[in-house]
């Protein structure tokens, strides 16, 4: 088990190298020397340019200013925002966790809807259970969620008022944030008593959107890897040692199947970060997507550069941990390298 | 341009038979047995035809504003005209032609992105199959690094770099795609390389280039059909997804994204601006999905269902 842990932390280091450069060069491509984009149009004068530069770095050899800025990196140093002047792990930090709330919901709805449809799905194959659940799960699949928001708020926001348009809670209440996950903060934190209501209505639709596709995925996931156990000899075995079908499904079959579903739902992280960007988008989310975007739109290239950084170092170790439990889960994956 | 998607099939069709008919008859039974594909299929020639002839099809110019006509509804709709099918838009365009241009557009984005990523994929996956050692591993290093980055922020980023254009959200969208050909070709490659027949023609003489081309590259080709004809719908997916965010296809472009993009708005006082687009993207991407998934069915009987 070590070995095997050791190996996969030998091919993630390099992996996170590379998104450092990857950063690191970001804002390099961008075309303009860096302190030029910065001060933009305002101008700045030759001799205080070259001072500011030697300040910076600039004036090194590129692979020092590479070894400098992973340096900064691992103190956690992550850059100035230039429109706010505050730190982007600061600004990070505190939009993170309107996102990961975001996205645990939508995993959550993913997983509950998607593991019995396609379980079922596989119990009635060819039926048309089967061809509803697999027609609706590549429509899922297939949908530009940017679209598929807009069709939701015109439907239970425009049309029937269910539903908040945007944001995250009503301008009503006010929420200290404790922990950040508007969720707890509004349930144990907060004395307005109708606080937890509002933020669950304002979550329902963006919760939708971004778990859509890891509900498409996770339901067709589920299905084949169930047929695929449905048909191995031990299940007939089982079968025929005259469990009930309960025994058979779901202490015998599911735990197999599940193994190959627990990776695709750890894999669902790019997805979901991806879709966050939309999805924060559309419902004026308060969360790492939707600033993202401003940043891009601001010119805000540190923020970029920054938030691209701890996302994919996040991604990577999100993937980094699936692995690992994918080992553990099943051990002939561990003991075959 | 958007007519090498019809080119393709029609090409195998016509060339097969001839060629070798029972290959192309097999293929053509597995894949009928797949009602979906089937429909997929006819979606996309429908598509494809609508877009070359879009000049010919589309009832009124994409850009062309008419003035007296702002947010006119369907025709089926209380206050639509027969004029304007679906409607018209903020400033008087009519919807239909603008998604007929729409799909042209989309179907060229496809197309160039797919042939992009899949000639660089391609070229980057037999490199790093016929050279395992320290070419191969850097490759494939820089592939995994390319994977760790959610598909759209990549895009984004590079589009941010770029600066927003169609071309630009293009080559954005091209750059996040070419790993997943680079790792199916290289796989591919390391399952032939081993086998006799390789090894016979090196005997033989042939040369590294002659082994990769001729020799591994047709018998890798299966996967990576079926990957382009599902890269073809991320590829539209994620393009609009750009349009969207306003880092695509500029305006007035009759991009169906980027038609979403200017029709939020309106979302409250005219459905028809913010629903037609998306539809349009759905059943494309749809399509594509349907038809690689028949693909694969048909093509590589280990993946079937």
């Amino acid at each position: 088990m070590l070995r095997f842990l050791l190996t996969r932390i030998g091919l993630v280091i390099p992996t996170f190298f590379g998104i450092t450069f990857l950063s690191f060069i970001l804002i390099r491509l961008v075309p303009g020397d860096p302190i030029e984009v910065r001060v933009g149009e305002r101008g700045i004068a030759p001799a205080r340019l070259a001072q500011l530069r030697h300040e910076m770095g600039l004036d090194q050899p590129l692979w020092k200013q590479f070894f400098d800025y992973i340096a900064q990196v691992l103190h956690g140093d992550l850059g100035v925002s230039v429109v706010t002047q505050k730190s982007v792990l600061t600004e990070f930090l505190t939009l993170f966790p309107a996102t990961l709330e975001l996205s645990i919901a939508a995993i959550l709805f993913a997983v509950i809807l998607g593991l019995p449809f396609g379980i079922l799905a596989a119990l009635k194959r060819g039926s048309w259970v089967d061809h509803t659940v697999m027609g609706v799960s590549l429509s899922g699949f297939s949908m530009p969620i940017f679209w598929w928001g807009l069709l939701l708020i015109l439907l239970f926001s425009v049309t029937l008022g269910w539903t908040p348009v945007s944001g995250r809670i009503s301008a009503m209440y006010y929420i200290e944030p404790t922990t950040g996950f508007l969720l707890i903060d509004s349930l144990f934190f907060s004395d307005d008593s109708g606080a937890f209501g509002s933020v669950v209505r304002y979550m329902i639709l963006p919760t939708i959107v971004l778990g859509t596709v890891p509900l498409a995925v996770i339901a067709r996931m589920t299905r084949s890897a169930m047929l695929e156990v449905l048909g191995e000899d031990y299940i007939r075995t089982a079968r025929a040692k005259g469990l009930s079908a309960y025994r058979v499904i779901f202490i015998h079959a599911l735990r197999n199947a599940l193994i190959p579903v627990v990776t695709v739902i750890g894999l669902q992280v790019g997805t979901l970060m991806g879709g966050a960007i939309l999805t924060e988008t559309i419902f004026s989310w308060p969360g790492i997507g939707k600033w993202l975007v401003e940043s891009i739109n601001r010119r805000d290239y540190p923020a970029l550069q920054g938030g691209v950084l701890l996302i994919a170092s996040l991604v990577i170790l999100v993937n980094f941990l699936v692995d690992v439990l994918y080992g553990t889960l099943n051990p002939r994956i561990r003991h075959g390298r | 341009m958007a007519d090498n998607a019809l080119q393709t099939p029609a090409q195998t069709a016509t060339a097969a038979p001839a060629a070798a008919p029972s290959l192309f008859a097999e293929f053509w039974y597995h894949f009928r047995q797949n009602r979906g594909a089937v429909w997929g299929l006819y979606i996309i020639v429908f598509m494809a035809l609508v877009a070359i002839f879009a000049n010919f099809v589309a009832p009124h110019s994409p850009i062309e504003q008419y003035r007296d006509h702002l947010l006119t509804p369907p025709a089926w709709a209380e206050g639509g005209s027969l004029q304007f099918i679906l409607g018209t838009d903020d400033i008087g365009r009519d919807i239909l032609s603008r998604l007929i241009y729409g799909a042209r557009l989309s179907l060229f984005i496809g197309c160039i992105v797919v042939t992009i990523s899949l000639a660089i994929g391609v070229a980057l996956g037999l490199i790093a199959g016929f050279f395992p050692g320290v070419i191969g591993i850097i490759i494939m290093r820089v592939m995994d690094i390319l994977l760790a980055l959610p598909s759209l922020l990549l895009a984004v980023v590079v589009a941010a770099i770029l600066g927003p254009g169609l071309l630009n959200a293009i080559l954005a969208v091209a750059i996040t795609v070419v790993p997943h050909y680079t790792r199916l070709t290289r796989a591919a490659v390391m399952s032939e390389l081993p086998k006799d027949y390789v090894t016979a023609s090196r005997v033989a003489g042939a040369g590294v280039v002659r082994q990769m081309l001729i020799n591994v590259l047709p018998n890798c080709a299966a996967p990576l059909i079926v990957q382009a004809t599902l890269g073809f719908s991320s590829a539209i997916l994620d393009a609009a997804a750009l349009g969207f965010l306003g880092l695509g296809a500029q305006p007035p472009t009759p991009e169906w994204g980027t038609m979403l993009a200017a029709a939020r708005e309106y979302i409250s006082r005219a459905w028809w601006v913010v629903t037609f687009p998306g539809v349009a993207i759905l059943i494309t991407v749809l399509a594509f999905n349907l038809l690689g998934d028949g693909l694969r069915d048909a093509l590589d009987p280990k993946l079937k269902r």
